[in-house]
């Protein structure tokens, strides 16, 4: 429901090119009508009220990934998010937290995807490549269906609690990239590729208390992922143990 | 001053594929404006067409059959030898991105699945529910990855060096630090994608400026068919998202306010799968007759699931549930979903060969942003998946047989040259303007959607050609309100706009000169295919008044004479 014709959005600005400038609130009266997203007001605002305003945008149908924030204190993207279902008529708009900020909403992504490359974010096979497809059952598919998903927005990055003290932690994201290749049917990488994240900043650091599910957009449980995980670290390890090699 | 030897422009799936192709031989840097996986090859959603034969229904597919059907839904404007590539080529791409991982929806046997699509003869569209163009366009950077790509993320291209009939790189703006950086190299190769944003109802991300498009044709290389624009049938009122071609193959029917299902008027075999360009004249012609359903965000035709079952739309079309619930408040397995064309796609763009080479040496281009041409007059739905991925391992083979390689070098002068063109362009663009080129470009947009849409019309196009010089002229105003650098959208989006009305000029110009009516372009006033007079490209180059100048090229006719269309 809209609460009023005219919202008040409070938008955090701040740039890092300017380190002696204290981040502080720029306050926007837009007018609402239904049906206007998050996304559409700060497009709005560039374009007509204040040209210095800077975010990421690309697709405007949540499937980009560009436009992860937090919007009155809930991480999502602006452009799935409809003002209207806030329950006030101030909104207030910040950056994804644990990442440094550049900008404004844009924030520098570059250690969550230094993380995304360190677990081997790719199918990684040993036997020969048949001549068609490699066969996988439907139910083979579905197990991975869930991190398939995944849009790489960082909301889960963002929600983290454990990035929040602990910055080297592989976080949530990366996890469930890694889990949707050991899950894959296909994928035939060694058991000790999972000793990257067998430490106290891999996959055993997780709290466990599903921020990451909450935030993300597209339904992906990345604890779940890191579940998975810690049971083929911990068959790794067991077959390590007895000096078996693994299957 | 950065030096590679192959420079590719674009982190979409064209732009990934030829990096990955040529990386382990040569020196490659990779440019994009955002970080790869935003780029909009994520959004396509219903498939990729090839010839596997594993639908039960689909045994005796051949990519003859499938070059018979891209040639015919192009209204005979393809050039059949490259349809005939892109179509052998369809299989062995589709295998290889299985083989690297791509998690495509599968059938009951363990193949890949494959669904029917539009103007196909055979159900070959292979697909991973909805997200088809996600999970390719994640393949491939996981591919790009594992290989150690060099890629330079958020870097967005200002301009094209052309000097003497050959490319010698780029000037980019570091998006993040602000700073203007030629980028030398001896190849440059082109995967920006195309210019949906000139029109204000388009399917296309923000992003899709055609600004590389534009570029090109401002450094000297000429455009191919500008005036073949893609209307998508089926796009949510409001927001013009997409509504995927899948929701029709899986079965979908459209609805007209009689209730009636009025493909049967216009297409009694195809039905809803006739060719999007067909579909779309349809829908629209209802429309303007009075058979669509009024609301606010406009007057619209119903997509309507529900016969397919919850279980079914859940499985094969989740994203487009998802999409029409957070977007318009309708759950498709309850209410039909409210949809009207927009713009989708180019089929016009920088005009290379079947080898992806443009006439200027060092300089190549594949996907969207180019013209083969395979697509002719209209595309089909699942092509261009298929094109992306095909021509940028075309573009990666040509490249590395390019016996100049690794011997040609890029004149470094001519680049520092256009630097400090760019420097006075954005020093101008900082200072104080009339004009803010938001609302510059929603105008523009606005025309284009209104004058340039489905139904064209002389009087209507010369209106338009009227508007776009005006624009133009209004551009010199253009001021933006900051002169930092760094992360500032306004100032990228005021330099895209300059390229954006140099597309639609093009576009427009090609619309007026053919009298006739073929594939995406329907002239009320030449109303019929003109076979005779009008089986040809159309070339535009920029002339010295900075107008385009139109010529013509042969259509490659290999084995499919022309015939009239009937779905």
């Amino acid at each position: 429901m809209i609460k009023a014709s005219a919202y008040t959005f409070k938008i955090l600005r701040y740039d890092a090119a300017e380190p002696g400038n204290a981040p502080r609130f720029a306050t926007y009266r837009i007018n609402v009508i239904p049906g206007l997203t998050v996304l559409t007001v700060l497009l709005r605002i560039r374009e007509e009220l204040d040209g210095t305003l800077a975010f990421r945008s690309s697709c405007r149908s949540a499937v980009c990934g560009s436009c992860g924030m937090v919007m009155n204190g809930e991480i999502g993207l602006a452009c799935r998010t409809q003002v209207a279902t806030f329950e006030s008529d101030t909104i207030i708009l910040e950056p994804l937290p644990n990442l440094e900020v550049i900008r404004d909403l844009v924030v520098d992504l570059t250690p969550f995807w230094q993380m995304y490359e360190k677990i081997q974010p790719y199918l990684i096979r040993q036997s020969p490549v048949p001549d068609k497809e490699i066969p996988q059952s439907e139910a083979e598919r579905q197990r991975i269906d869930q991190f398939v998903n995944c849009i790489l927005c960082a909301c889960c990055y963002g929600a983290c609690p454990v990035l929040a003290r602990e910055p080297g932690y592989v976080g949530p994201a990366a996890a469930a990239k890694l889990a949707r290749f050991v899950l894959d049917s296909r994928d035939e990488r060694p058991g000790a590729a999972l000793e990257t994240v067998d430490d106290e900043k891999g996959v055993w650091a997780c709290d466990t208390v599903f921020r990451c599910i909450d935030a993300c957009p597209k339904e992906v449980r990345p604890t779940d992922g890191i579940v998975d995980l810690r049971k083929a670290i911990l068959k790794h390890r067991f077959h390590k143990l007895l000096g078996k090699s693994e299957p | 001053m950065i030096k590679h030897d192959i420079l590719i422009v674009g982190g979409g799936l064209t732009g990934l594929r030829a990096a990955v192709g040529l990386c382990d031989r040569f020196d490659v840097g990779l440019v994009s404006k955002v970080y790869p996986t935003r780029s909009h090859s994520i959004a396509a959603q219903g498939g990729i067409n090839a010839p596997l034969a594993n639908n039960p229904d689909s045994r005796d597919d051949t990519w003859e059959k499938h070059t018979f059907d891209t040639v015919k839904g192009s209204d005979y404007l393809a050039d059949q030898d490259a349809a005939e590539l892109m179509c052998r080529e369809a299989a062995p791409i589709v295998y290889e991105m299985e083989h690297w991982g791509c998690p495509f929806s599968r059938f009951a046997d363990g193949t890949i699945a494959q669904r029917p699509f539009g103007g196909a003869g055979y159900p070959r569209t292979c697909y991973s529910a909805d997200i088809t163009g996600h999970v390719l366009l994640n393949t491939l950077y996981e591919r790009a990855v594992a290989k150690g790509v060099k890629i330079y993320p958020e870097w967005f291209v200002t301009a094209l060096s052309i000097e003497a009939g050959q490319c010698h790189g780029v000037v980019v703006l570091d998006m993040r630090t602000g700073e203007l950086i030629p980028v030398a190299a001896g190849t440059t190769f082109f995967g920006t994608g195309g210019y949906g944003r000139v029109f204000q109802h388009s399917t296309n991300a923000l992003i899709n400026t055609g600004s590389g498009i534009g570029m090109a044709y401002a450094a000297g290389a000429p455009l191919k068919d500008m005036e073949f624009v893609q209307f998508h049938p089926t796009c949510l009122i409001g927001t013009s998202i997409l509504m995927t071609e899948g929701c029709r193959g899986e079965g979908g029917y459209l609805v007209n306010n009689q209730g009636e299902r009025f493909m049967q008027r216009y297409a009694p075999t195809a039905m809803e799968l006739a060719p999007r360009d067909i579909v779309s004249r349809c829908i629209q012609t209802e429309i303007n007759e009075g058979r669509g359903f009024e609301h606010p965000l406009g007057t619209y035709i119903q997509l309507d699931l529900r016969h397919l079952g919850a279980q079914k739309i859940q499985e094969r079309l989740c994203g487009i549930r998802q999409i029409s619930i957070d977007f318009v408040g309708v759950d498709p397995v309850d209410e039909p979903i409210p949809i009207r064309p927009a713009q989708h796609y180019s089929m016009g763009g920088i005009d290379v060969d079947i080898r992806c080479a443009s006439e200027v040496r060092g300089f190549y281009t594949g996907g969207e942003c180019s013209c083969v041409s395979v697509h002719g007059a209209n595309r089909l739905g699942g092509n261009s998946l298929l094109d992306t991925i095909v021509f940028g391992k075309v573009a990666s083979r040509t490249i590395g047989e390019d016996p100049e390689v690794r011997t040609r070098r890029p004149d470094e002068r001519a680049l520092l040259k256009l630097k400090e063109e760019v420097e006075r362009t954005l020093r101008k663009l900082a200072s104080p303007g009339s004009e803010r080129p938001a609302l510059l470009q929603a105008e523009l947009s606005a025309m284009m959607s209104e004058k340039v849409g489905i139904f064209r019309t002389r009087e209507e196009l010369t209106q338009a050609l009227q508007k776009v010089i005006e624009f133009k002229e209004r551009y010199r105003s253009v001021g933006v309100t900051s002169a930092a650098r760094h992360m500032n959208y306004e100032l990228t989006g005021a330099v895209e706009l300059g390229y954006m009305l140099e597309v639609a000029h093009t576009i427009v110009l090609g619309a007026i000169l053919r009298e006739e009516s073929r594939g995406s372009h329907f002239r009320l006033d030449f109303n019929t295919r003109n076979d005779a007079d009008w089986l040809k490209h159309t070339i535009a180059r920029m002339g010295s008044d900075g107008s385009p100048a139109i010529s013509f090229k042969e259509v490659t006719i290999t084995r499919y004479e022309p015939k009239e269309r009937k779905y």
